[in-house]
């Protein structure tokens, strides 16, 4: 309804003063004279209602202009498709800060209060609402369009919104209540619907389905991580990851080479098939890392591959394969040395495993969910001769 | 939506190697983008060398030698776009022969300053 909004009058803050103005008069409007027929078409109406009144308030010529275009939409068919594509593609505009486009996705596309977005991202609430100020005045003071993008800029501004929407769900990935994955997730399921062809859209779509299939076991009662290995699979939703399996079939069919978001969901789909973490296919997931790191080279693809490597072919090659990696690009990462350490400790190398974690712990927050994992793995550690002094 | 383009060197950069088919000449970005109409006025500034800092103290009027950041980058040349939107003035820029090895950056005209 904002999205409609903002494009008949492009006046972000109008549009979102009238639907909140629509809701008031609604809440008050509703308890006596009972639920309208249709709750959506009342409140869309009573908001264009109200635009056209400040409007004509205003007495511009450009209010007159906007004002034509409001009547003429109250006479057109559904633009509901493009006003919401429209809208994802302007909050994820890249000329906007990266925070700001998050915050502005979640507060105009899911819909999310400040507060709530606030809460997500442990900043004040004051905070939250200048960022989400500063973002919207950008878009007007530096005429960002609001539009779907032509043709030739479609394929990277999507993404540019792909990135953005992961970002919300790997924000939620990491809290066991993890809110924010649930907007990502509805977020990448209207995009995807918004645009069939778009199958890295659908790739990210079943990516995050794989994901939070296996929400329920990625944490103990007591709140801490528990790692893939010892998830108990028989937890694992098998609705959402049968979904996530039919929309990565469904992103096959264009032809095109993989991106990035499907051979990521490929090697999801990998384990989430495998009947125990023993059984898990590394001679498959190996050759999808390096596919992945054809399509989008980066340090931790570049980690998770010497991960599945030392899976395949036994962890002193796992070993070998993470020395190989550039240290430098993954400096400051504490997965490096926790990988280290956790092949060391497979190894039986115990006192070189002590040290890795040592080094792990030192690259995380004290007191984190990573910091409490990898203080219970120094702790399973048996204790080696030469040790007890 | 007017914008300032301001056309930056940066001595560090590292030069763009082999320019790739399809990058424009200074005079062919010219011809692209006055033949649409697209720009207003642009020029080409002499080095920081040449560069006068102005100011005003206390009734006083300071003039000092040189540019007024520290920073190493320098704006070297200006155009003023005409553009719909920021997407077309993206465009405009990434075509320009400084884009590559320097950076331009766009600014949205305070409106009111002009008709």
């Amino acid at each position: 309804m904002v999205a409609s909004l903002i494009r008949l009058t492009g006046d972000w803050a109008l549009a979102e003063d009238c639907v909140q103005d629509a809701v008031e008069k609604a809440l008050r409007h509703w308890p006596e004279a009972g639920l309208p027929r249709s709750p959506a078409a009342w409140l869309t109406t009573a908001a264009r209602n109200r635009a056209l009144d400040v409007l004509r308030r205003r007495r511009t010529e450009r209010a007159k202009l906007t004002e034509r275009a409001l009547l003429d939409d109250a006479a057109r068919t559904d633009k509901n498709r493009d006003d919401r594509l429209s809208l994802i593609f302007t909050c994820c505009h890249p000329a906007l800060p990266l925070d700001g486009r998050v915050a502005l996705t979640l507060k105009t596309v899911a819909g999310l209060n400040t507060a709530q977005i606030a809460d997500a991202f442990l900043v004040s609430e004051s905070t939250m609402s200048q960022r989400l100020l500063r973002t919207k005045r950008k878009i007007s003071h530096a005429a960002i369009p609001y539009r779907v993008p032509p043709a030739d800029l479609l394929a990277e501004r999507t993404d540019g919104v792909l990135a953005v929407l992961y970002l919300v769900f790997n924000a939620g990935y990491g809290q066991p209540e993890g809110r924010l994955a649930d907007e990502a997730l509805r977020l990448v399921r209207l995009l995807a619907d918004l645009m069939p062809s778009s199958d890295e859209a659908r790739g990210l779509l079943a990516l995050i389905m794989f994901q939070q299939a296996r929400r329920a076991t990625r944490f103990d009662a007591a709140g801490d991580l528990v790692p893939m290995e010892e998830q108990d699979r028989a937890r694992w939703d098998p609705v959402l990851t049968a979904e996530a399996h039919h929309e990565l079939r469904r992103a096959t069919r264009s032809g095109r080479p993989p991106g990035p978001y499907w051979l990521q969901a490929r090697i999801a789909a990998c384990h989430a098939s495998a009947p125990s973490a023993r059984a898990t296919p590394w001679h498959a997931i190996v050759p999808l890392y390096d596919a992945l790191l054809t399509a989008q080279p980066s340090p931790v693809a570049a980690l998770n591959r010497a991960v599945a490597v030392g899976f395949r072919d036994g962890f002193a090659a796992g070993l070998d394969a993470l020395d190989a990696l550039d240290a430098d690009a993954l400096a400051g990462y504490h997965l490096l040395p926790a990988a280290r350490a956790d092949f060391l400790r497979r190894l039986g190398r115990t006192r070189e495993a002590r040290a890795a974690y040592e080094d792990a712990l030192r690259l995380v927050a004290e007191d984190g969910p990573e910091a409490r994992f990898l203080h219970r793995r120094l702790a399973a550690l048996p204790i080696s001769q030469g040790e007890c002094t | 939506m007017r914008y300032m383009m301001f056309v930056v060197a940066d001595p560090d950069a590292t030069a763009e190697a082999e320019p790739t088919p399809g990058d424009l000449t200074i005079e062919e970005w010219l011809a692209d983008v006055d033949g649409r109409g697209k720009r207003i006025i642009g020029e080409r500034l002499r080095p920081l060398s040449d560069a006068t800092t102005v100011r005003v103290s206390r009734g006083q009027v300071l003039v000092t030698d040189g540019p007024f950041t520290e920073s190493k980058d320098w704006i070297c040349g200006f155009d003023i776009l005409e553009c719909e939107d920021l997407d077309e003035a993206i465009a405009i820029a990434a075509r320009h022969p400084m884009a590559r090895g320097g950076k331009l950056e766009l600014r949205p005209f305070w409106p009111g300053d002009h008709a």
